[in-house]
């Protein structure tokens, strides 16, 4: 089923039949509330740690909670550098990506080719493969390329990772454009890339955001390629960065490690949250796993 | 416009080029290097980093005489059949299911906590799971609450506590796919099993999973491939030890290559995790085709 087919029938369902559910039960209530509170364990040694300027690994109340340990990552050396770097980083893999998935998936969409099922099912292949596995030999490669502690090298490392799964998306939320509109851009004289930029794009505005924010968050969180690919500390990210707040300085610095995970990981919480809203949860998951 | 028709053709897929080259430079030259690296015994510093001779078979050959490669490869499937295959498929469709009884908001809430523990940076989620299962974390503090003395369950039972942080890490993929699946579940078949008197399990066994039995495979896939390559949860938590006892494939082809600079032998585990993935990758694929006719 298509991404088309699967909302229409949603949108339909919810305004044409009345809503005849089951009713609501108290178990099941209690149940879920239990699964989400082990779930939320973990984070909250994360969040009290982060306001005690004694913290350890213990959880408990902070004694004099404060942001002091807010107020000490907040340097440019220990947040801001590696943040921008984290940023850089995320955006350019992000942007590279994204540009070579629309490209690679308006021919696939649009015209029917021999090559096109072959080069589909190894790109879905593609997405099968594990990344940690091919860390060694790409440092190996990168070596002999002398492409290593390079921050474009390490963006198109990342975005050729992001790239299978970028165009399968890509496609299927192309695929749900109707063709109509793009025949009458061609009786016009517009060329294929025209009607792509001026016709197709801007009708699919919300998949397009939506494969960016997946490989921004994807990247942003990544932290095995560039602790192997970026060797240098003014390099970066915050991912790797953060093993700063381990040994250099001889005791661990839990309170920091703490506040500094939360602002790192704030950015991709609040885009979650934009994709999860503004594409009606399972919409984003819908558009890679449907073919 | 003189160009002949199957010239056109092919200029149609021009716009192709750009990503057919970065995989190519980037993932299909690697997984190449990969092979003809594990055949070499080729090393992070000294004469044979910039002279690689050809050994052979001999990486493989080690690989079956080491004993840290079997115990690894079988940490492996401990590891992924318990925290995927059983943890987060399990969990997933069991949470999926209660959403589809509970309350609207409760759903909402809960379901935001799964997420949570997925988005997060992986690092970040990997030292939270480290603080929860220190020997003064909380899970010992709430296992002393409850009256009973905890362990220091990073160095006696590392296995365990990678396994369920992994299943806490993430469930919120199968949770997503799973409630998906169960959202395009006609009701009306439901009804009508449950009017010819079909018990709740009984619908659940013989209804609901042959209808979303597409989706358990793909997901089956899916987890399975995501948690083969776990690197960076193993690594903060118990970095492969004590003594190698959670020491999984990723994380023994790093300390092989990194840490004791065989690169040689590094590629030749790296290559049989890349055969694994292809093989699911395969699988997968036909899975799909199966699924569209």
């Amino acid at each position: 089923m298509t991404t088309t087919e699967r909302t229409a029938r949603q949108a339909a369902g919810g305004r044409l039949t009345p809503p005849k559910r089951r009713p609501r039960s108290t178990p099941a209530d209690a149940a879920l509330l239990l699964i989400g509170a082990c779930f939320l364990l973990p984070l909250l040694w994360l969040v009290l740690a982060s306001l005690d300027t004694n913290a350890g690994y213990q959880t408990r109340l902070p004694e004099d909670p404060s942001l002091t340990n807010f107020a000490a990552v907040l340097t440019p050396e220990l947040l801001l550098r590696p943040l921008w770097n984290s940023l850089l980083l995320s955006a350019g893999t992000a942007a590279v990506t994204l540009l070579a998935a629309v490209l690679a998936a308006y021919p696939l969409s649009r015209f029917q080719s021999r090559f096109n099922r072959p080069f589909l099912y190894s790109i879905l292949c593609g997405t099968c493969l594990p990344i940690t596995a091919i860390m060694v030999p790409v440092y190996g490669l990168f070596v002999q390329l002398r492409l290593l502690d390079s921050m474009p090298s390490t963006v198109l490392f990342m975005a050729a990772t992001a790239l299978p799964m970028a165009i399968w998306m890509t496609k299927n939320f192309m695929d749900t454009v109707p063709l109509s509109l793009e025949e009458a851009a061609w009786m016009d004289g517009a060329s294929g890339l025209t009607a792509l930029r001026t016709v197709v794009l801007p009708l699919m505005r919300q998949g397009l955001g939506v494969v960016f924010i997946f490989v921004f968050i994807q990247t942003w969180g990544n932290f095995f390629v560039p602790f192997i690919l970026l060797l240098s500390p003014s390099k970066q990210p915050a991912s790797v960065s953060i093993f700063s707040f381990f040994g250099q300085h001889g005791a661990i610095a839990y309170g920091q490690l703490a506040a500094f995970s939360i602002l790192y990981s704030l950015p991709v919480l609040v885009l979650y949250v934009l994709v999860a809203r503004g594409a009606g949860g399972s919409f984003a998951l819908s558009g890679a796993m449907k073919g | 416009m003189g160009a002949s028709k199957p010239f056109r053709q092919q200029l149609r897929l021009l716009p192709v080029v750009p990503a057919v080259l970065l995989l190519l430079l980037f993932l299909a030259a690697p997984v190449l290097w990969s092979f003809h690296a594990s055949f070499t015994n080729a090393a992070l510093t000294g004469r044979n980093a910039r002279n690689p001779a050809w050994t052979g078979l001999d990486n493989y050959e080690r690989l079956l005489t080491d004993s840290a490669f079997p115990a690894s490869v079988l940490l492996t499937v401990v590891f992924v059949v318990a925290s995927a295959i059983v943890g987060q498929n399990l969990l997933g469709l069991l949470i999926a299911g209660l959403m589809t009884r509970a309350r609207k908001p409760v759903s909402a809430v809960v379901g935001t906590a799964v997420v949570a523990a997925w988005v997060l940076p992986e690092i970040v989620a990997a030292f939270a799971a480290y603080a929860y299962f220190s020997k003064d974390g909380t899970l010992n503090q709430l296992l002393a609450g409850a009256g009973w003395s905890g362990a220091d369950w990073l160095y006696a039972f590392p296995m365990v506590a990678v396994v369920l942080a992994n299943i806490w890490r993430g469930t919120a993929f199968s949770m997503l796919v799973y409630r998906a699946a169960l959202a395009d579940v006609p009701q009306d078949i439901s009804e009508a099993a449950l009017m010819d008197g079909a018990s709740g399990w009984q619908r659940l066994v013989f209804v609901t999973l042959p209808l979303i039995r597409s989706s358990i495979a793909t997901n089956l896939m899916l987890v399975t491939l995501q948690t083969l390559a776990v690197f960076t949860l193993i690594w903060v938590m118990t970095a492969g030890g004590p003594s190698n006892t959670s020491t999984t494939l990723p994380v023994l082809a790093y300390q092989e290559a990194f840490k004791f600079g065989d690169i040689g032998y590094g590629t030749a585990i790296a290559s049989m995790l890349i055969v694994l993935g292809l093989v699911f990758g395969i699988a997968y694929v036909r899975l799909l085709k199966g699924d569209k006719r």
